[in-house]
């Protein structure tokens, strides 16, 4: 058992305490919000898991596109390792989302198409598990995973551009904002910080969760490994 | 590779194939892939049959699922012909790329010394072909049954528009679909997600022509069509390479 890098187990740490500050933050520093009351916190988690999302699919096409020009694995690897943080954390931004417009839109779900264009990506992302599933060839594998991460992320643009294009009831907080928008509300100073902070935390779980995932990828194969040294012994 | 060259119609195509050099030859090659494809389909009449008779299936249906009465039929007419549209397709795509995997034609294509592009352009044309075929056969039925006029030059565009989208990222995927252990599973799941962003204007934009919307409320959707058409197949076009790598 090989052990853990230092800067990981220090990474842990950090991600820890970061994650605790961040509930603090938006539990107890994070003024209530006028309108919506305390409801609205889930505001700060919801947008940052979904900005892990698009940001581990980004980098699942911007690593598949570094694995079809070189060709090395270890590409490939956080291709996938990213692929499965970024669907949990898609989940999680579309379940926050959920409980957070059952008292504000007075439903769990609607047919708006910003909440479509999330559960798409998701759909892509899980399609292309499965795509992975179906193919035995490890090199086939990669690249075809590959293909699809990228063919996959040209729909995530979408999902950013539909709150311009759509006419939607999902609100815009960060830029222009229509005030028309079910649940819109402005960010006073305060409410900014715990929202940057707690993106700012979800990056780092992500880094985190990311590294995590590549260790036990390698250390699944070297147990592999020794399981058929033994046998063959 | 031992079946290379058992058809006759393969044989004769890599002849044209190896003639191939310049802009000239590329699009030759092409031509020659396409040929092939309507050649083969012309003798079997295998594909184009099932994919009709699918459509119109998905058409029946649509008509017992949500009663068109004339009312209803003006909003949904977009939305039922795409969905047939996109249904009939995804059976053209997964056998046109099966019947190349299957008895090893596949493998006899990529011996042949032309750009691996050639190769893709050469299936998508094939395939957007058949789609146009099943298209310009549901579309006056539809208007005779339903008693709508769909031969607008403003539908039709958007239809070939839509389909060039649809068969140029479906192409591409069912390429990967057939080589996959769960390949016919595979290519819808692959293949409906990904291609929603021609999708959804296609319909959208489909709708505005048949409701008589103003043109400017239809262009953003035209727009959004035409840039994912040309963004999936210039994708396509760079990675296909990778697709069919052995």
């Amino acid at each position: 058992m090989e052990p853990m890098p230092k800067v990981l187990k220090a990474l842990n740490w950090i991600t820890g305490a970061l994650f605790v500050v961040a509930l603090y933050m938006v539990l107890f520093f994070a003024p209530r919000e006028a309108v919506m009351g305390d409801v609205q916190r889930v505001f700060y988690f919801h947008v940052a898991a979904g900005w892990v999302g698009a940001l581990a699919f980004l980098v699942t096409a911007v690593t598949g596109g570094i694995y079809l020009a070189r060709g090395e694995r270890r590409w490939d690897l956080v291709a996938l390792a990213s692929v499965e943080i970024g669907v949990i954390f898609t989940f999680a931004n579309i379940v926050s989302g959920s409980i957070w417009a059952r008292p504000i839109w007075n439903t769990w779900w609607t047919w708006d198409p910003r909440l479509v264009t999330a559960t798409v990506m998701e759909l892509v992302y899980l399609a292309y598990l499965m795509l992975r599933q179906g193919i035995e060839d490890t090199d086939r594998r990669a690249r075809f995973g590959a293909v699809y991460g990228i063919v996959g992320f040209l729909s995530v643009p979408l999902t950013f551009l539909s709150i311009r294009i759509f006419r939607t009831i999902h609100p815009v907080v960060i830029g222009s904002s229509d005030p028309t928008a079910l649940g819109a509300f402005d960010m006073i100073p305060k409410m900014r910080v715990a929202f940057f902070f707690s993106l700012f935390t979800f990056t780092f779980v992500y880094v985190t969760l990311l590294w995590h995932r590549l260790r036990l990828q390698r250390l699944s194969e070297k147990v592999e490994q020794m399981k058929m040294k033994i046998l063959s012994v | 590779m031992s079946e290379i060259g058992t058809t006759k119609v393969l044989e004769d195509n890599l002849v044209t194939l190896r003639r191939t050099s310049g802009l000239g030859g590329y699009l030759r090659a092409i031509g020659a892939i396409v040929w092939k494809d309507l050649a083969a389909e012309l003798r079997s009449r295998e594909l184009l049959g099932a994919m009709l008779v699918f459509a119109l299936l998905v058409v029946l249906i649509f008509n017992f699922a949500l009663e068109l009465d004339i009312r209803t039929r003006e909003t949904v007419t977009s939305g039922v012909l795409w969905v047939t549209f996109a249904f009939a397709g995804t059976l053209g795509l997964n056998r046109s790329m099966a019947v190349e995997k299957d008895r090893g034609c596949l493998d006899g294509l990529l011996l042949a010394p032309v750009d691996r592009s050639a190769l893709y352009f050469g299936k998508a044309l094939g395939n957007l072909v058949f789609m146009l075929i099943v298209e310009a056969i549901v579309l006056p039925l539809y208007s005779v049954l339903y008693n709508t006029n769909l031969f607008q030059p403003g539908l039709l565009a958007v239809i070939l528009l839509g389909s060039i989208g649809y068969v140029a990222v479906g192409t591409l995927l069912s390429s990967m679909a057939v080589q996959a252990r769960t390949r016919d599973v595979l290519l819808p799941i692959l293949l409906f997600p990904v291609v929603l962003p021609v999708l959804v204007p296609a319909v959208k934009a489909s709708n505005g022509f048949l409701l008589g919307f103003e043109m400017a409320e239809i262009w953003s959707w035209l727009n959004l069509l035409i840039v994912y058409d040309v963004v999936f197949i210039a994708v396509a076009f760079m990675v296909f390479d990778y697709v069919v790598e052995e």
